[in-house]
């Protein structure tokens, strides 16, 4: 049994994982390491509610102050894990080993940058509270315009938000509409239109070929020749797994940290959260998550995998989020894939109020809906089932 | 235990709907509706997940 668990990332996924365990009445030592200087926040705010002035930063943290101290955790935040050995099982944190008994690795993802913007003032990337605020600042001092890079969903986001404070925004994607990755072409054209029904200067079907501006940004050069004159560009083209320090450790890093069913990336080590890529058995394949509710699920599940010897039930979620862009709730649940058939099964594209179905293979693989939560989660549950298309047909057919 | 929902945070994402049907329902005018304010104990646990799983941190359980 072991006897202390060191969990690397204070944020979502390592602290609900700290929770799980004192829940479960752990008493033994839990260390909670995290390179940020702040106590653990949500990150979903600061493209919204933060980002929009509505809220101050201490309205995102994730558990109240007085609560902490009940956790007993000992938290040592502006410290870095710069290195492991899960062979002598060693963690090196700020450059000095220390032996661990269970490691819970939460270390998230950062973003992707655009090249050539590197150390450019104006240009920025949003993963943490600091990025936020000086993207607020920046905004609060009244740009001539805003320009995003990337309308998948943080960029279209960001978009919004910014709209909504009254900043001219122009929204770059090299897809053909937003989020179109994700939710597919007809209903990344539902979410254009909401971005341009708002006044989003939308351009689809068009990357960045050149950043002009030396200290400063002064503009962006599309591949169509277009200039665009901007003192403040935000870029959100994706992140990347924080699996830089894990090279050498004896884990295997691919896309993030590989991780068997039940989240074990090796005798005593798990993962969880946007770093992890487990086996999700229900699709049969390695898959990582970067999504809030898959954080808060795999946290705990992953800090109880530490406690156990015999295998726990295996990971298997259906994946699930939500985003907010001017007063529509988007949200989407399970794994849609490009050549799904996509039907409307509730509502109407023209209100930008509807659910939709994807499916293949006569199996339903998706829910997507645009201010229609009720039938998202009645959707998921159809997932979890592994309901066939024409069972979940009937199951919308009944909805008013 | 009583169930409490800021209804200033809540944005009806049917988390708790999907953990509780039957203490939890956001209908079609988008709001959340708590059918049961006072779940029996045995609830406890589910109920605590709804706390934890709600994205906006709205619910509140009181003794
Ligand atoms: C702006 C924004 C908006 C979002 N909105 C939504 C949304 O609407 N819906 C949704 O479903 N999801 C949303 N997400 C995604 C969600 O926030 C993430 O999935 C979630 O934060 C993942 O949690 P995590 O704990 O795995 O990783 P993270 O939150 O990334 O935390 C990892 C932590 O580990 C730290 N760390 C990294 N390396 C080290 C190291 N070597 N040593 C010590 N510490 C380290 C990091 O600094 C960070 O604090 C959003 C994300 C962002 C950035
Ligand atoms: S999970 Fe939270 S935000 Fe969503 S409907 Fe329930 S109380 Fe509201």
């Amino acid at each position: 049994m072991r006897k202390s668990i060191t969990i690397v990332g204070a944020s979502l996924a390592g602290l609900r994982g700290a929770e799980a365990l004192r829940r479960d009445g752990f008493n033994g030592p839990i260390s909670l390491i995290g390179d940020e200087p702040h106590a653990p926040y949500d990150r979903p705010p600061l493209s919204k509610k933060i980002l929009a002035g509505d809220w101050e930063a201490d309205r995102a943290a994730l558990t109240p102050a007085e609560r902490f101290a009940d956790l007993n955790l000992d938290l040592r935040l502006g410290s870095r894990a710069t290195k492991l050995n899960v062979d002598s099982q060693t963690l090196w944190v700020d450059g000095e080993p220390e032996a661990y008994q269970g490691l819970l690795i939460a270390t998230g993802a950062r973003c992707r940058t655009l090249p050539g913007t590197e150390g450019m003032n104006g240009v920025h990337t949003l993963r943490s509270l600091n990025d936020c605020l000086a993207i607020r600042t920046a905004l609060e001092a009244g740009p001539r315009r805003l320009v995003v890079v990337g309308a998948g969903f943080i960029g279209a986001e960001v978009a919004a938000t910014a709209v909504g404070r009254g900043v001219p925004t122009t929204l770059i994607e090299s897809l053909a509409a937003p989020l179109e990755r994700v939710v597919g072409n007809m209903v990344g054209e539902v979410v254009a239109e909401v971005h341009r029904s708002n006044g989003v200067d939308l351009r689809c079907g068009v990357g960045v070929t050149a950043v002009h501006g030396r200290e400063q940004i002064e503009a962006v050069e599309l591949t169509d020749g277009t200039i665009i004159e901007t003192d403040l560009l935000v870029v959100g083209i994706g992140v990347l797994p924080n699996t830089e320090w894990l090279e050498g450790s004896g884990l295997t890093i691919e896309n993030g940290v590989v991780c068997d069913e039940t989240c074990l990336a090796a005798p005593g080590v798990t993962a969880a959260g946007d770093v992890a890529r487990w086996l999700n058995q229900r699709y049969g394949e390695l898959m990582r998550v970067e999504h809030w509710d898959n954080a808060v699920e795999q946290g705990p599940y992953a800090a109880r995998r530490l406690l156990v010897d015999q295998p726990a039930d295996p990971f298997t979620p259906v994946p699930w989020f939500w985003s907010d862009q001017f007063d529509r709730k988007i949200q989407l649940a399970g794994r849609p894939s490009p050549d799904d058939e996509v039907q409307i099964v509730n509502g109407s594209i023209e209100e930008h109020r509807f659910a939709a179905f994807y499916g293949s293979h006569g199996k339903l693989r998706a829910v997507f809906g645009m201010n229609r939560p009720r039938q998202v989660m009645q959707g998921k549950n159809l997932l979890a089932q592994g309901a066939s298309w024409q069972e979940a047909l009937a199951v919308a057919a009944a909805w008013e | 235990m009583r169930i409490v929902v800021d209804y200033d945070l809540c944005e009806s994402n049917a988390t708790c709907m999907d953990l509780a049907p039957d203490v939890f329902e956001v209908r079609d005018d988008d709001f959340l509706y708590v059918l049961n304010e006072t779940p029996s104990d045995d609830r406890r646990e589910v109920m605590e997940d709804a706390v934890r799983r709600c994205p906006k941190q709205a619910i509140a359980l009181k003794d």
